[in-house]
């Protein structure tokens, strides 16, 4: 799948460009964006250096076991194959109350990391499992309760009551949550 | 309330790491050297996921500015006007998966032409507010495992990202309509 839209992607592009006869943008925009994607990994290495270190400490310290107690009920309904007390499932504790504070760049280490301890579990090494999909569906609809971005950015251009959006937010976040759940269960089966 | 939005927003952050550090410190934990122990895993991750990014950005970086993005648009556009939605959002909605500075960019433009309290400006922010960047967060997630047959990941994430813009169209029509 991810195939077929990075090739389809990559020609269409081409072909665009060739008719409106730009095509030396499609040279520019290679070196553009590989520069950029190199410059998102390098910004990735200050802040998983960070959020991994610090996470240690949650997890050594027990602090993880009040976590825990907070987000149980959900977690384990979706990921019932998970032991309880595996690695896997304090990153996922961690990533979820970090997005739904809207930490954004501290949920991504942690969601890094337990796609890492998930894949451990993993017996097939290039194709992913069910609980790695399931993982990856909450992460894209982003469970967020707090969208600071936003709010931050309507501030800034001068916007009467920046806040306004929060309740359409959060109800908008929670359907395409609930759709990603619900669509990761009835794929599943059939890949 | 805004205030207290705000502080919050601010807080969060500082108050965690407070709260890990005391916390830390009650239970004696060895603090400095368990943070780099936990920090040295960090560099070898964030650097396997350099190719994965690289291909995917340098993928979506062709479609945006070859002028494929806009010619997309331009296609759905009169199919969007059909069912009473406003045209200008669409850019968004198509963005909105691919690339988050991109979505970003375009949000802040329908802010500054409509105005942040116009209807078209709230629809913008819940929109942004809502999803994830899709193709980012799998690209980076898979990437960091090495990961290639994602299955049912990418069109799982690309229909709750139509469901999100479908429901904020909805919501937004109700209540600032």
């Amino acid at each position: 799948m991810v195939n077929y839209l990075w090739a389809a992607m990559i020609i269409i592009s081409v072909i665009v460009a060739g008719i409106n006869g730009r095509i030396e943008v499609i040279t520019e925009a290679i070196f553009d964006s590989a520069e950029n994607a190199v410059s998102v990994a390098i910004l990735m290495i200050s802040i998983m250096t960070f959020w991994l270190g610090i996470m240690k400490i949650v997890e050594k310290s027990g602090l993880i076991h009040y976590v825990k107690l907070l987000l149980k009920p959900l977690a384990f309904f979706l990921f019932p194959r998970i032991p309880r007390d595996h690695p896997a499932m304090n990153s996922i504790l961690l990533n979820m109350s970090a997005n739904m504070l809207g930490m954004g760049n501290a949920a991504t280490p942690f969601g890094i990391k337990a796609m890492e301890e998930m894949h451990k579990m993993n017996s097939r090494s290039n194709i992913a499992s069910d609980e790695m999909c399931t993982f990856l569906a909450l992460n894209t609809s982003c469970l967020t309760i707090l969208p600071t971005t936003v709010i931050a950015l309507r501030v800034s251009l001068g916007s009467s009551n920046p806040t306004e959006i929060v309740g359409t937010t959060i109800f908008a976040t929670f359907i395409s949550t609930v759709v990603a759940v619900m669509l990761d269960r009835f794929l599943r089966r059939r890949g | 309330m805004l205030l207290i939005i705000e502080y919050v927003a601010s807080w969060m952050i500082p108050v965690f790491l407070l709260v890990v550090i005391i916390f830390g410190l009650v239970k004696k934990v060895n603090l400095f050297d368990c943070f780099v122990e936990g920090a040295k895993e960090g560099f070898p991750m964030a650097v396997k996921l350099i190719p994965f990014l690289v291909g995917m950005l340098v993928a979506i970086g062709l479609f945006r500015q070859s002028g494929a993005m806009e010619l997309l648009a331009n296609t759905l556009q009169p199919l969007l006007n059909y069912f009473g939605v406003p045209g200008d959002i669409l850019p968004l909605a198509l963005m909105r998966p691919v690339s988050g500075s991109g979505a970003l960019a375009i949000t802040t433009e329908i802010m500054q032409t409509s105005g942040p309290d116009s209807f078209l400006g709230r629809l913008a922010s819940t929109m942004l507010g809502s999803t994830d960047t899709t193709l980012f967060v799998l690209t980076v997630y898979f990437g960091a495992v090495g990961v290639y047959q994602t299955r049912h990941a990418l069109p799982v994430g690309l229909l709750a990202d139509l469901s999100g813009i479908i429901a904020a169209i909805f919501i937004c029509s109700l209540v600032f309509g």
